[in-house]
């Protein structure tokens, strides 16, 4: 049965514990901090000699570690592509900038247990010689930027940051930057516009990659909070045990914002893979279940930008069989495992891990007309195709959801849709503005063009009608 | 010592080349190209690629000039790269050509740097279909006025979408509004409907002119062009926001509603505001100039020019134009007074005639202008003004063509030194006769068209000593200009000259180049180009002729001056030559 595996959640909701430094201590905090700064060149078998920040690199990369924002992309191979050897300064910046809709994992850090995000935070600047870090927090989260400044405080009292940290030499800063509120902002290179004090316009890759032109155009590292509390329990435990977590490929733990039609609505941490959507859903130790009467029409897997699935619906995925020979199983969409890749190959994506879950009362198309009026708000308006695709997505159905529908709308939705994403604009905004639309008609179009064609027989039926009987016309223009 | 570390030492590599296809054919670019703004040699993209395969890209935000920022989507193509095996050796086809690894996506090629072996794809369906999905989002909330836009017949949303768009539109939602008629700044007006957010504005203005004036506010559909709040758009390079606009958001106050742009004639010319010379088309329609746009010339103004100078067109349409040649305020012929002007002349003694040339004059006209001094021996010289100059274009030197004046031997290196000695002259009953060309010497400090209250362009004429009363005791003031002042008014003979715009010629600009215009309007009344009275002047003098047209003239001139030589008309081209100086 799928439990709970409480790793950077160990004690953030235990009673007592609070967010200062002196609570963080006595449960050990910064000891393995300590202990990197005190790390010795290690001698290879071949001759070759790592270095103490090489050491935790190096760790990382065995951990297997992923992405936690939303790309799921691997931690070693992205500190691995620094330039280091520009001469220029490294920077690293923690992407706190948590606005995909439906999540709500890296406030839980911030707020309960700050000091676990510094202390990741500085081993991570350890292991890749940066001297200069930022938090770039989002705009609306006063609150926690309050705690993190007080937690960058208090480190920096107990000498955990400043000059020679805990007398290692390392000399570190770091500063909490807040956002004015823009989605756009959590992209990493729109994130670095910001901190640059910019419009957070995403930049073109090439050239402009962040780990050889990032912050002023120095190589830096943009990290999510989730992934950088991460390194602290590799570096804690090893990578090889960090990679135990989980499932291949797969390693570690994620926190999961579980939100929608379930009874039990919240963050859960779990062993990736090792819990089923069904099991995140259904189980009482996780959402409990949809409320009484009710059955489930549609999950939303990853945030609100991941493709959506409908009950029901099955997918062939890879598997081995007991003498190893790959074969294709098929599985039912609560019974895909909760991890990257399974989420990938059924088509979608575990994203920021926020699960949306969506009942028989929910009306697909206003869910959809809600989730696309936050992008066409939230396009940066930098690429064509993204910045009028999607409000005009959006203008549509609103209308559709106004009683002005036609049922062509839905093949007329996926048309504009189909003009937005795979490469035609330079950040996955135009994904995240056009896969819900594409799955949602695609999976649920009956509702689109059921919608749209009463709206249309409607207005017939009006303009059939004798002059003095005219109702009102819709006044929704 | 080998011959391969011979070459080496000798002179520095030249630009490695790689080959790349471009819609199959093969062609072979330079690895790097210069950055616009550094200089410095970066990776070849793309689109330059393309254009040296003379490919056309269709293209909005890009401009050769400009920063690369890759948002208009218009110039995505598709590419492929040569496959490469598990062994990281590249694989071959059977017939040995190699495979080529098709990238799943495509790949704007403003900002995508070519590869050896890359191929690019502009044409195939994918392409054309993204284009007609950029031209689509482009369009629904464009307001499709192009029968009042100014941009109408040079617009590339126009072009596009008939080069590659839909004849029919999808959009049934309502348009986005935004700001209309916004007054940007003295010369900029905004139709933010119109805009399509290229941004080329915006980087123009920050990272070729220096002034970070402009901006987007807003946000996704609702984006807009503005200034900070309470501070206008006024730098004296606004207007090539206009010419960089590719629609009609950004139109010229002074040319907005004026003209349709099919109707203008467009002539080759130059920009006589100061020293740098820039190149111009003159836009003209039924004798009246409507506009000066820049021409592109990399050795000059590349494809900009200042605002004072684009506007300082408006003199040679005023109505007090000198349209009759006058002999002691009577009108007269160019026969006759040519014919009594040379009798005089060729009478007069040694020494007793001084000229004050202009150099504001064509080469040409200088050159004259020194065969008669040479004959007469006569004193000459012109009159410097200066004024400010700027980082970009603007010369101190407000004179177009202070280098022909030199060369042609008309003034000294310094030039007005001669002044005084005209006027010790005249003072002194020495000098009888006085030729001036296009200056009103009596003045002193000349205030050009206003380009906004607080900025006056001025130039300032450098002091001497000729005045209206020493004017007054010549035996005879012949003077040649094109707009009245107090030396025409005091003149014996009066010549009625020619705009630069109504004639042909040459100038040298302040770094030598000898850059060459030609004529887009016709001259008021009987005002004739100072080149053809001169020569008939000089012949009726001299007894020298043969350069009866201006190719002839000029090709006899540069025979004659030392700096010209090797010079001919034809060989000037377009965008000049650069001569020592």
């Amino acid at each position: 049965m799928a439990q709970e595996y409480k790793l950077i959640l160990k004690h953030a909701d235990a009673p007592g514990y609070t967010p200062d430094i002196e609570c963080y201590l006595r449960h050990g905090g910064y000891a393995t901090l300590r202990k990197a700064l005190a790390l010795t060149p290690k001698n290879l078998a071949d001759g070759k000699t790592l270095s103490a920040p090489e050491q935790i690199r190096e760790e990382v990369k065995v951990s297997g570690l992923r992405g936690r924002g939303g790309a799921g992309f691997s931690c070693g191979l992205k500190w691995s592509f620094v330039d280091r050897k520009s001469g220029k300064p490294i920077y690293l910046i923690c992407n706190a900038d948590e606005s995909e809709p439906g999540t709500f994992k890296d406030r839980q850090i911030m707020h309960k247990d700050p000091h676990q995000l510094v202390e990741g935070m500085i081993l991570s600047c350890f292991a890749n010689d940066v001297h200069l870090a930022y938090i770039y927090i989002r705009g609306e989260m006063v609150e926690g930027a309050k705690i993190l400044n007080q937690a960058l405080k208090e480190a920096r009292a107990k000498g955990f940051l400043g000059k020679n940290i805990s007398g290692s030499g390392y000399d570190l800063e770091m500063h909490v930057h807040r956002g004015a509120g823009a989605y756009i902002c959590g992209e990493e290179t729109g994130l670095i516009e910001s901190l640059e004090g910019k419009r957070p316009y995403p930049r073109i890759k090439p050239p402009y990659f962040p780990a050889v032109l990032g912050l002023w155009m120095c190589p830096t590292i943009v990290n999510n909070v989730e992934t950088l509390c991460n390194v602290k329990h590799i570096v804690e435990m090893g990578g090889a045990a960090f990679a135990q977590l989980g499932t291949p490929n797969n390693t570690g733990t994620r926190i999961v914002s579980l939100s929608g039609h379930v009874q039990r609505p919240g963050y859960y941490e779990i062993e990736i893979g090792k819990a089923t959507i069904g099991e995140l859903i259904h189980d009482p130790k996780f959402g409990g279940g949809l409320r009484p009467g009710r059955t489930l029409k549609a999950v939303i897997p990853g945030g609100s930008s991941a493709k959506v699935f409908k009950a029901g619906e099955k997918f062939k995925l890879k598997k081995k069989d007991a003498e190893g020979k790959e074969i294709l199983v098929e599985t039912d969409m609560l019974d895909l495992p909760y991890d990257f890749d399974s989420l990938a190959a059924a088509g979608s994506m575990s994203g920021s891990s926020a699960i949306i879950v969506m009942d028989d009362s929910t009306d697909i198309v206003e869910a959809l007309a809600n989730i696309s009026e936050f992008y066409a708000h939230e396009s940066c308006g930098q690429c064509t195709p993204c910045r009028e695709g999607s409000l005009w997505m959006s203008k549509t159905l609103h209308r559709l959801t106004h009683g002005e529908g036609r049922a062509g709308d839905a093949d007329y939705l996926v048309k504009i849709a189909d003009n937005i994403p795979g490469g035609r604009t330079i950040c996955a905004f135009g994904e995240a503005c056009s896969w819900p639309v594409q799955s949602f008609v695609a999976k649920f179009k009956d509702e689109f063009v059921a919608k749209g064609a009463a709206d249309e027989a409607r207005r017939a039926q009006q303009a059939a009608a004798p002059a003095g009987q005219k109702p009102l016309a819709a006044a929704h223009h | 010592m080998s011959t391969a570390a011979l070459t080496e030492t000798k002179s520095a590599p030249p630009v490695e080349k790689i080959k790349v296809k471009v819609d199959g054919r093969e062609i072979e670019v330079p690895k790097t190209m210069p950055d616009p703004i550094s200089g410095k040699p970066v990776p070849t993209t793309m689109i330059q690629a393309c254009e040296i395969a003379k490919q056309e890209v269709p293209h909005y935000c890009y401009h050769p000039k400009l920063p690369v920022v890759g948002n208009c989507r218009m110039c995505l193509v598709e590419y492929g790269t040569p496959a490469l095996g598990p062994d990281r050796k590249p694989v071959f086809n059977p017939d040995g050509t190699p495979k080529i690894a098709k990238s799943p996506r495509p790949a704007i090629s403003c900002a995508t740097p070519i590869s050896p072996g890359m191929e690019i794809y502009t044409s195939t369906p994918g392409v054309k279909q993204m284009r007609e999905g950029v031209l689509e989002s482009l369009l629904i909330n464009h307001p499709l006025d192009c029968t009042i836009c100014d941009q109408a017949g040079e617009c590339k949303l126009q072009e596009y979408s008939v080069d590659h768009g839909q004849s029919a539109s999808r959009f049934v939602e309502a348009k986005v509004h935004k700001p209309k008629a916004v007054d940007l700044g003295p010369r900029i007006m905004l139709d933010a409907e119109r805009c399509i957010l290229c941004t080329r504005c915006i980087r123009f203005t920050k990272d070729i002119a220096g002034d970070d004036a402009l901006g987007i506010i807003n946000r996704g559909s609702f984006n807009t062009i503005a200034t900070f709040p309470g501070m206008p758009f006024d730098n004296n390079y606004t207007l090539n926001t206009v010419d960089l606009c590719p629609v009609g958001a950004l139109t010229s106050k002074d040319f907005r509603f004026k003209m349709r742009v099919w109707f203008l004639k467009e002539t080759k010319s130059l920009c006589t505001s100061c020293g740098t010379g820039c190149n111009t088309v003159i836009g003209s329609r039924e004798e009246k100039i409507q506009r000066y746009t820049p021409r592109e010339n990399d050795a000059v103004n590349g494809p900009w020019m200042c605002d004072a100078g684009r506007l300082n067109y408006k003199w040679i349409g005023r109505d007090d134009r000198l349209k009759n040649v006058l002999v002691r305020g009577q009108k007269s012929t160019w026969t006759a007074a040519l014919t009594e002007i040379s009798e005089k002349l060729k009478n007069a003694p040694a020494g007793s005639v001084a000229i004050i040339a202009s150099a504001r004059q064509t080469n040409e006209e200088l050159w004259l202008l020194s065969k008669l001094k040479a004959k007469l021996g006569a004193v000459s010289d012109s009159i410097a003004r200066s004024g400010a100059e700027d980082k970009l274009l603007v010369s101190e030197d407000k004179n177009p063509n202070t280098n022909g004046a030199r060369l042609t031997g008309i003034c000294y290196t310094e030039m007005g030194i001669n002044l005084v000695k005209i006027a010790d002259g005249i003072a002194q009953g020495k000098i009888k006769t006085l030729i001036v060309f296009g200056e009103n010497i009596i003045q002193r400090a000349v205030s050009n068209e206003k380009l906004r209250e607080r900025e006056t362009i001025s130039e300032v004429v450098d002091e001497h000593g000729i005045t209206a009363e020493l004017l007054a005791k010549l035996d005879a003031l012949i003077v040649s200009d094109i707009l009245p002042n107090e030396t025409t008014r005091l003149a014996h003979y009066l010549l009625p000259g020619c705009a630069h715009a109504e004639k042909r010629g040459t100038f040298t600009n302040v770094n030598g180049r000898v850059q060459k215009f030609m004529k887009a309007v016709e001259a008021p009344g009987d005002a004739r180009a100072e080149w053809e009275f001169l020569h008939d002047l000089v012949f009726q003098v001299t007894g020298q002729n043969g350069f009866a047209t201006m190719e002839g003239l000029f090709n006899t001139m540069a025979a004659d001056v030392p700096a010209f030589k090797g010079l001919a008309w034809a060989s000037l081209g377009d965008t000049g030559v650069t001569v020592e100086i």
